[in-house]
């Protein structure tokens, strides 16, 4: 199907790609330690016998993300309308909104874990729950719910006030213009970079192993102490690849697909 | 029209509205009121403050002196139930602001199902009736960026009208169309008018003010310099400032738009 130039592209492509790769693949395989460092991260052996455990351990993390995603959804969805509020009544509320996104956005991941994950059940108060699994998905939603409230409330900036305000003129209150109006043209827009956080947050999902939880990265772990080799953190590795590429990927094409439409100049 | 306009109550009365951006007065203490089934057209330079003027009087900025009464009752951007008061007054902006996300009928029931809380069906066939009546009909399940400039204008004095208003504020809606849009446009607005629709219009078009309305309005500088009937203000400018206006918009239509000759 490609035309000349095309295919010519294709080819340069395909071989500067090779070149550089076999360059990579040259300089660290001629390295003198390469065959101990092979041995200790690449061994097909420990690759196969680590796979089974690894892989069962990751459907702790899907659960960790899928029920995390589900719960940051909306709950970003209200901190970003707690920040935009004007009636000078909620004013506290705008500010706590401010004052959560900024200080979750502003420290450490890890550091929060470990403060909420350690810190609020050694407080042993009644009714509230010990198990690791409950306290890793709190702190991923606090965290997550931070960085995607700033996704939408960045879409329903991105709204032209032209849009509210034909809104307000046709009598819609404000909540019923942004309900109506802001929020569906927004949604949108905030989908890509949407996606975005929910990568990190996939990844982020193996910071839980500090406490205690079983998931993938805290099992290869495990398998690492008892084989003195590092593979099943390679095994890891590649299983994370196999989830966040795909969605890597359709990022980018939504990306593209929106600048495009914006270019054919659709309001 | 004018002496029809002139035995009715006024269904807006604007007093003294005076609006500053910055310190600076944009709107200087205007008066003007519209009786039922009046057309009032307002004319002036860009910048004389017809737009802030025509936002000012569908509460959609608050004043900084002045008052609004509709139908005879004070209305404010400041009330509580200001929402319920925008829907008896329609705007058409000068941009067409039309919903993009939203199609053609769905634009124009909108305000219908939400603000006035129609059943969905009813606000559909209310949108639908609109729609036909301004030769609409095929368009209504298209999206407005699918539609030409003259048809998205016509859908936003659909959607305005959609809430039943009392009065039609339009702000110099055939300013983005060529002049076969123009004429479509403007026909539809001389059969509102025919049709009883109480209406302040902001136009450059001259030809079309002086063929539609009952009353011509010319502000300069945010300050209402001249009222009176299309004949009178065409014809017998008595301010040297509206003078000087007619005289500059004819020498650049050279005549051929311009009325009063
Ligand atoms: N939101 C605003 N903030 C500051 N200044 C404003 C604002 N809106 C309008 N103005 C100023 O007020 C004056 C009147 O503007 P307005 O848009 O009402 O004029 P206009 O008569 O509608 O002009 P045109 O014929 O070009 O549409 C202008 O000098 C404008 O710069
Ligand atoms: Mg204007």
């Amino acid at each position: 199907m490609a035309t000349g130039p095309a295919r010519k592209g294709l080819l340069v492509a395909t071989f500067s790609t090779l070149l550089v790769a076999g360059a990579v693949a040259y300089t660290v395989g001629s390295s003198p330690a390469w065959p101990e460092v092979q041995k200790a991260f690449f061994d097909g052996r420990y690759f196969s016998t680590s796979l089974p455990a690894v892989a069962e351990a990751f459907t702790i993390n899907v659960r960790l993300f899928i029920i995390a995603e589900l719960l940051i959804l909306p709950i970003g969805l209200l901190i970003a309308l707690a920040r935009s509020i004007t009636a000078p009544a909620l004013t506290p509320l705008r500010i706590f909104a401010t004052a959560y996104v900024d200080f979750f956005r502003g420290v450490p991941s890890i550091l929060i874990i470990y403060v909420l994950g350690f810190g609020v059940p050694a407080l042993q108060l009644d009714g509230v729950p010990k198990e690791p699994f409950f306290w890793a998905l709190v702190t991923l939603v606090l965290i997550y719910s931070a960085y995607v409230s700033e996704v939408y409330r960045a879409g329903i900036e991105s709204i032209h006030p032209s849009q509210e305000r034909a809104a307000r003129a046709l009598g819609l209150t404000r909540v019923q213009a942004l309900r109506h109006v802001v929020i569906p043209q927004a949604m949108r827009r905030v989908i890509p970079p949407l996606l975005n956080d929910f990568i990190g947050l996939q990844k982020d999902t193996a910071l839980v192993s500090i406490l205690g939880v079983v998931e993938t990265f805290k099992q290869a772990q495990i398998l690492k102490a008892a084989s003195f080799n590092f593979t099943p953190l390679m095994t890891t590795a590649l299983i994370f690849l196999i989830i966040t590429i795909p969605m890597t990927r359709l990022v980018d094409h939504l990306a593209a697909k929106d600048r495009s439409a914006q270019l054919g100049g659709t309001r | 029209m004018a002496a029809r306009a002139r035995t009715h109550a006024p269904v807006l009365e604007l007093k003294g509205l005076t609006k500053r951006y910055n310190g600076r007065p944009v709107l200087d203490r205007i008066s003007l009121s519209l009786a039922e089934h009046e057309v009032v057209c307002l004319i002036g330079a860009s910048g004389s403050g017809k737009s802030t003027l025509l936002r000012c009087a569908d509460l959609l900025e608050p004043l900084d002196a002045g008052s609004i009464r509709l139908n005879g009752g004070r209305v404010a951007y400041e009330d509580r139930d200001v929402d319920a008061t925008r829907r008896k007054l329609g705007i058409v902006f000068q941009g067409f602001n039309l919903f993009p996300h939203l199609t053609v009928v769905e634009n124009v029931a909108l305000a219908p199902r939400v603000a006035l809380g129609l059943a969905p069906a009813a606000a559909v066939r209310r949108a639908k009736e609109l729609l036909k009546s301004l030769g609409l009909a095929e368009k209504a399940h298209e999206y407005p960026d699918r539609l030409s400039g003259g048809q998205q204008q016509r859908v936003a004095i659909a959607r305005a009208l959609a809430t039943e208003p009392k009065v039609l504020l339009l702000d110099e809606i055939t300013s983005a169309l060529d002049p076969v849009l123009v004429a479509e446009v403007l026909e539809t607005l001389r059969s509102l008018a025919a049709s009883g629709m109480t209406m302040l219009i902001a136009t450059h078009e001259m030809a079309f003010a002086a063929d539609v309305a009952d009353r011509i309005c010319y502000l300069e500088g945010g300050r209402l310099v001249e009222e009176g009937t299309p004949r009178r203000i065409f014809g017998a400018p008595r301010d040297a400032r509206t003078r000087e206006f007619l005289r500059r918009v004819r020498s650049i239509s050279g005549g051929r738009r311009a009325p009063g000759r």
